[in-house]
Formats: C-alpha cells, sequence, structure tokens
C-alpha cells in the first residue's frame, strides 16, 4: 500500500498523536463525561487507520500489525469476561457485579468498576476495528499480487 | 426542535433516494454520507453526544473504506431495463407500503406521545442511578451495570463479526 503526500503525511504526523489522546481521553473519563469504551475505541482506532492511510505500509508489516491487532482484541474480551465474573471472588451471586468501592462521584477514580470495563472494552473495540481495516487491505495487497 | 429534525430528516430521505438513483457509484457513496451526518446533527439535538461521538467517526471510516472499494472497483452503475415481472413487483410494493400506512394512521391515534413510554422506564434509572452506580454519567452506569449483559453481547458481537470478516478475506487458506 503506498502513502499519500508529503502535505498529508506531516498534517497526520501533527494531528494523529492528538487524535489518540483524545481517544484515551474519552476512555478514561467515560464514567464522567460523555463517551465511553465504544465512542474512545473507535476514536483510537480512526489514529491507528489514519497512520496506515497516509504513510503506507508493505505488506510484513500489515501481517504483524494484524496478528497483534487479533490478539488484543481477543484478550481484551477474555479480561472483560473475567471482570465480570470477579463479583463471584468478592462473595456475590450475580454477574457483573459492582463489588469495588465507589468512591466519591464525579472523581476519575470512581464508580467501582467501570472504569476498568470502559478500558477493557475501548481496547476491544478499538482492535476490533483495526483489524477490520488490516483484513481488507491485506485482502487487497494479496489479489493485487 | 422538532421542525429542525424534521428539515434534517427530509434532508436524509433526499439523500438516501439521490443514493438509489445515481448513475456514479461514487456519488451514491456520498449521498449515503448524507444520512449518516444527518443522523450525528438528530443524535445531538436530541441530548445524546454519547452516541453522537461514535456515530461521526463511524461513519468516516466506512466513508473512507466505501470511497476506497468504489475507486478500485466500477464507478458504472449495472442497469437492467426493467421487464413486467419488475413491474408486478413494482406494483405489489406501492400497495403493501399504502396498506401499512393505512394502519399505521389507525394505530397513530391510540399510541402514547413521543417519549412518554420510554420515559416511564428510564425514570427509576435516572432517579437513582448515581447513588447506584456511582458514575457521574448515566448513560456509563446504564449500559455497564444495570445492563452489563447489553454491553457484553454487543462486545461479543463485535468480535464475531472479526472473526467472520477475517474467515471471509483469507486467499492463502483457501488454496
Amino acid at each position: 500500500m503506498k502513502g499519500m503526500s508529503v502535505i498529508v503525511k506531516k498534517t497526520t504526523q501533527l494531528v494523529a498523536g492528538l487524535v489518540f489522546l483524545y481517544g484515551v481521553y474519552i476512555i478514561a473519563h467515560g464514567h464522567l463525561t460523555p463517551g465511553g469504551g465504544f465512542a474512545g475505541g473507535v476514536v483510537v482506532a480512526g489514529a491507528f487507520i489514519l497512520q496506515i492511510l497516509a504513510f503506507g505500509s508493505d505488506f510484513l508489516n500489515l501481517v504483524k500489525e494484524e496478528t497483534g491487532s487479533t490478539l488484543f482484541e481477543n484478550l481484551a474480551v477474555l479480561i472483560v469476561l473475567l471482570l465480570a465474573v470477579s463479583g463471584l471472588l468478592a462473595g456475590a451471586s450475580i454477574f457483573l457485579h459492582n463489588w469495588m468501592p465507589k468512591g466519591t462521584v464525579g472523581e476519575l477514580l470512581s464508580a467501582g468498576m467501570l472504569p476498568l470495563y470502559n478500558i477493557f472494552v475501548g481496547i476491544e473495540v478499538a482492535a476490533s476495528i483495526l483489524t477490520i481495516f488490516l483484513a481488507l487491505v491485506i485482502f487487497k495487497e494479496e489479489i493485487s499480487k | 426542535m422538532e421542525l429542525a429534525l424534521s428539515v434534517i430528516v427530509g434532508f436524509m430521505i433526499i439523500g438516501a433516494l439521490y443514493a438509489i438513483h445515481a448513475k456514479d457509484i461514487l456519488s451514491a457513496v456520498i449521498a449515503c454520507g448524507i444520512v449518516g451526518y444527518g443522523l450525528v446533527i438528530c443524535f445531538l439535538l436530541l441530548k445524546a453526544p454519547d452516541l453522537a461521538i461514535v456515530q461521526i467517526v463511524v461513519e468516516t471510516i466506512t466513508l473512507i473504506i466505501m470511497v476506497a472499494v468504489v475507486l478500485d472497483s466500477s464507478r458504472e452503475e449495472a442497469f437492467s431495463k426493467p421487464d413486467t415481472r419488475g413491474y408486478i413487483s413494482a406494483g405489489l410494493t406501492i400497495i403493501l407500503v399504502l396498506a401499512l400506512l393505512y394502519f399505521f394512521r389507525m394505530a397513530a391515534g391510540s399510541l402514547d406521545t413521543f417519549g412518554t413510554s420510554t420515559l416511564r422506564m428510564a425514570g427509576p434509572y435516572i432517579e437513582g442511578a448515581t447513588e447506584k452506580t456511582g458514575s457521574a454519567n448515566l448513560v456509563t452506569g446504564v449500559i455497564f451495570d444495570f445492563r452489563g449483559y447489553d454491553t457484553l453481547g454487543e462486545a461479543t458481537v463485535l468480535v464475531t463479526a472479526v472473526l467472520g470478516v477475517i474467515t471471509i478475506l483469507r486467499i492463502k487458506g483457501k488454496k
């Protein structure tokens, strides 16, 4: 896959980091401000897709990246499931039990398990969308060979 | 606000109709973008910024992917003249739509006004969610605590979709 022009590359260098940080902010503050795991994850995936589109990538790097993102995606879903059953260890008999201390409403470290769910769902969504994009790009490269 | 919503929904309908009838597939894809971005403004007007963020980013990414696909394949739409079967199906569709509209007109009188039936359910959520979950954002409190199963199901659906995409798009495994 070929990259784009110099203007696009420079703009991407300036913008991609900010987009990534914005996604991380939306995920981390999901229990305080609008957003959350799904919204932030999509923004993070957008930062990666922007870089791949602007700079281009050769075939081997794309395959390596797809392997990594698939691994991250599946591990994140596994961790969400483990968090969901972790309430059983704390003594409750419900799935998805919010057993951690709640803290004061409005602070960054509050709401018990919800920030953890947000972070891992965010990783899962970002990796999923990146994997779909990479699968399409790899398919195109394989077909044109 | 209902007036603004009606105008935007009208634009979305026009964009969708243009997308069906456009000869050039690229302009049809761009016209589909009108529907997506109009939906973003609808979400913002209806005070749902969570959904608006997701919708605007997903719409942009899908638009990029669809434009790339169209530029790689053909831009001309395959057009065939309708025969008798086509006319019969079109007539049946019109009759069906008219019948549905008639019965909807009959049923619309006995419906609640917009939003009241959902607000009856949402009342207890809005009242107690902040104390019960400790989350300042009510939406996160609802989707990860009260309706955690829904969120788990959505995450699983996404994983399954990725598995399907990877399975379909593999060329090496088929040989």
